[in-house]
């Protein structure tokens, strides 16, 4: 084991899947020698070389549609898109290409070797073009998966698994938490489920559902609620794209009350997908309607980022109202 | 030699591939590292009064992005993005426009704001988000607008200004405005597919717009040459597309400006679009998240630090007799007094009241914004402590 932050964890994965096949391919804006505006590719090129981690031009659509066509050839692609924010010049190439290349040719041709990485969300007084957390535009996508990790340990053992799973994986790193998310990391190689959700906290009152930064929030709110007396299960989704339904369902089932939280805007995110399925198989378990806590409807506005952020503070402020419905 | 009478091509009857040393595209220079003129070049019509306030302009832009990296290390403000050593490029450009031509910028034109008439006050209340930000606060530091100069907001995402300029000249063309857009970016920028786009249109449509690329050597860590394109730079592609194009020397001012001048006449009076590419080079870090000591050497930095922009032209000034060293440097001092002191002020000024955090999402707050305004505030009242800037004055009458 060793101690290593989210950005080192990540690269201890690239680094172990670029030893592991000559064909791992690493490239994006600035990700050459220089390692990446965040360091997350540090070290790769005086390691394998500038032809296997490189930069690219400044130029997402071509950044993924080269990917699309390294991964059709059989290679591994791991495309950095800079910021979440940038990754739109890419998403028709991600969107109609990466997601549909197996089912429209009848499975001739397939991009299973992508994976693209990409740094999300808010805190960091980003304002509106570098917090943003676009996760529900491409869950809206079959034929993408999405993985979004906590923390290191979770973010070496997925992104492992993501580079080698058979299926472009878009993979969402929270970006608040690089350096500040720190534990340990087994060093050796070891890859993680996709598509399975992690039981951060077993509790018996009330489930509370977060991915990526928001489950810090929902630890914490989960403290303050324990000295209320309430007992919160705190669920880490993992993967929205395929979501763990059985997981989040079962725990429902068990504790009767909901409460889902998410960095993005409410209208149209992933937690109202998450509410409609639950709602579906956990309806006569509930005690009170499953609350989304979420960001405005606005953008991401650099001034009242405090505001406008999903904080702990209405988090545990859901779960109350929720246990007192 | 035959036609080929359809496609109005000649024919040829031997393979012949064509590359990039058929052209090579030239760079204007007028006024020589030294702070010459070079010989058989000819010097723009410039008065006095506007050498000076573009050199003046100059010396305010240099001040300003000095003192805000300074700030910016000293944590008073979050970010910042300086345009040291590419100052001659923006400003010797908007100086041969009129007020009426609208501008689009990437991120580091704050030069060409400032020539504007863009206040100190003004530019200090965007860098602090406060209330009195023409942009409300919103958006991080250095993306300045502002309407009544005809600087249009900057946006973080790269290269979206450029099909949008086309757009806008567009809309000037039907007008009969008169006037011209001229749109900045940097040639990095250039290799998004928005780029490609507004240069074809721009072209088809024929639109008053003169595309100023700022070549700075280097986007973020990445170098131009060989990492951002393998061709001859940004140019050619301007001639690809069939647009008058030019290069200059983007230190050399006057270069600058007579190109833009020409450009201008081409694009106002013959709907003719132009692109321009300014050579120069970043000296700063790309921003103050930047640390360039990682991928360029200080011998290359120092290299172009003999090409200062500024220097170039005060020598140019003093050889004329239009200013002195003395008066230049009570000018300096006198700019650096305004920046300090708006800087003071500007941090004290309170960031916007929370209502304004659901408007201009659209023309006015739909329902739906109105209530999630009501429990934000409610939740503020209840955890004052959490969101101190904006909780003291969530039910205060000052607004
Ligand atoms: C679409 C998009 N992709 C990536 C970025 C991140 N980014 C910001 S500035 C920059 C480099 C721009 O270089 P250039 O266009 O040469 O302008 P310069 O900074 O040199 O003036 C990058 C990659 C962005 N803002 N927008
Ligand atoms: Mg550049």
């Amino acid at each position: 084991m060793a101690k290593m932050n989210l950005l080192q964890a990540i690269n201890n994965a690239l680094d172990i899947a670029m030893a592991k096949h000559d064909n791992v391919y690493s490239f994006g804006e600035d990700t050459g020698a220089f390692g990446g505006v965040f360091r997350a590719t540090s070290g790769l090129t005086e390691k394998y070389g500038r032809h296997r981690n490189f930069n690219t031009p400044l130029v997402e659509q071509g950044i993924l549609g080269f990917a699309n066509g390294l991964a059709s050839q059989g290679s591994y692609a791991v495309a950095e898109i800079q910021f979440g924010d940038y990754i739109f010049p890419a998403f028709d190439q991600i969107v109609n290409e990466s997601a549909k290349f197996r089912y429209r040719s009848g499975n001739e041709f397939n991009v299973g070797g992508l994976t693209i990485r990409t740094p999300y969300g808010g805190g960091i007084a980003g304002g509106h073009y570098h917090s943003q957390s676009p996760e529900a535009y491409f869950a809206h996508t079959p034929g993408l998966k999405i993985v979004m990790p906590r923390n290191p340990y979770m973010a070496k053992g997925l992104l492992l698994s993501a580079i080698f799973d058979k299926n472009p994986v878009l993979f969402m790193e929270p970006k608040r938490l690089y350096r500040a998310s720190v534990g340990e990391v087994p060093e050796e190689e070891y890859t993680l489920e996709l598509g399975k959700a992690d039981v951060v906290k077993e509790g018996k009152d009330i489930t509370v559902l977060a991915w990526g930064a928001q489950v810090e929030m929902a630890e914490k709110a989960a403290e303050m609620a324990a000295k209320d007396g309430i007992d919160c299960e705190v669920i880490d989704l993992v993967s929205l794209l395929p979501w763990d339904v059985d997981t989040v369902a079962e725990s429902v089932r068990k504790t009767g009350r909901l409460v889902i939280t998410q960095e993005a805007p409410i209208t149209g995110g992933f937690a109202s997908e998450v509410a409609a399925t639950i709602q579906d198989q956990c309806f006569l378990y509930l005690e009170s309607p499953i609350a989304r806590v979420c960001g405005l409807d606005t953008p991401y506005p650099l001034s009242h980022e405090k505001e406008y952020f999903v904080d702990h503070l209405k988090v545990y402020e859901a779960i109350k109202a929720s246990m007192t419905y | 030699m035959a036609k080929d009478k359809q496609h109005q091509l000649d024919i040829v009857t031997k393979p012949q591939f064509i590359d990039g040393s058929a052209l090579k595209i030239p760079m204007l220079q007028i006024l020589a590292e030294d702070g010459t003129i070079r010989k058989g070049a000819e010097l723009p019509e410039m008065d006095k009064e506007l050498a000076l306030k573009i050199f003046d302009t100059m010396q305010f832009i240099r001040i300003l992005d000095e003192r805000m990296i300074a700030a910016q290390r000293q944590g008073r403000i979050s970010f910042y993005l300086s345009s040291l050593g590419e100052e001659a490029a923006s400003i010797g450009s908007a100086a041969a426009l009129t007020d009426g031509d609208m501008i689009m910028g990437q991120y580091r034109e704050q030069g060409a704001l400032a020539f504007r008439g863009f206040t100190v006050e003004q530019f200090m209340n965007q860098l602090f988000s406060n209330e009195r930000d023409l942009g409300k606060g919103r958006q991080m530091p250095v993306h300045y607008g502002c309407a009544e100069l005809n600087f249009m907001t900057i946006a973080s995402p790269l290269a979206t200004q450029i099909p949008q300029a086309t757009g806008y000249a567009y809309g000037q063309k039907m007008d009969k405005t008169g006037n011209c857009t001229i749109c900045y970016f940097g040639e990095g920028a250039a290799s998004e597919g928005d780029f490609h786009a507004a240069l074809n249109m721009a072209a088809v449509y024929k639109v008053p717009a003169i595309f100023f690329c700022r070549n700075n050597g280097y986007a973020i860590s990445t170098p131009s040459q060989g990492e951002q394109y393998a061709g001859d730079g940004i140019a050619p592609r301007g001639v690809a597309y069939g647009m008058k194009t030019i290069r200059v020397d983007g230190n050399d001012v006057f270069a600058v400006y007579q190109a833009t001048q020409l450009a201008r006449k081409l694009a106002v009076e013959e709907n003719e679009p132009v692109l321009i590419e300014g050579m120069s080079y970043r000296m700063a870090g790309h921003s103050t998240s930047d640390d360039p000591t990682g991928y360029r050497t200080r011998d290359e930095e120092n290299a172009w630090r003999a090409k200062d922009p500024v220097v170039r032209f005060q020598k140019w000034l003093q050889a004329q007799g239009w200013i002195n060293e003395d008066e230049a440097q009570k000018n300096y001092d006198e700019k650096k007094a305004a920046v300090l002191a708006a800087l003071k002020s500007a941090e004290t000024v309170p960031v916007p009241h929370i209502d304004e955090i659901i408007e201009d999402v659209y023309d006015t707050p739909p329902p739906h914004l109105k209530q999630q305004l009501e429990a934000l505030k409610a939740h503020i009242r209840k955890y004052p402590e959490a969101y101190p800037k904006t909780a003291s004055r969530i039910d205060g009458g000052d607004k």
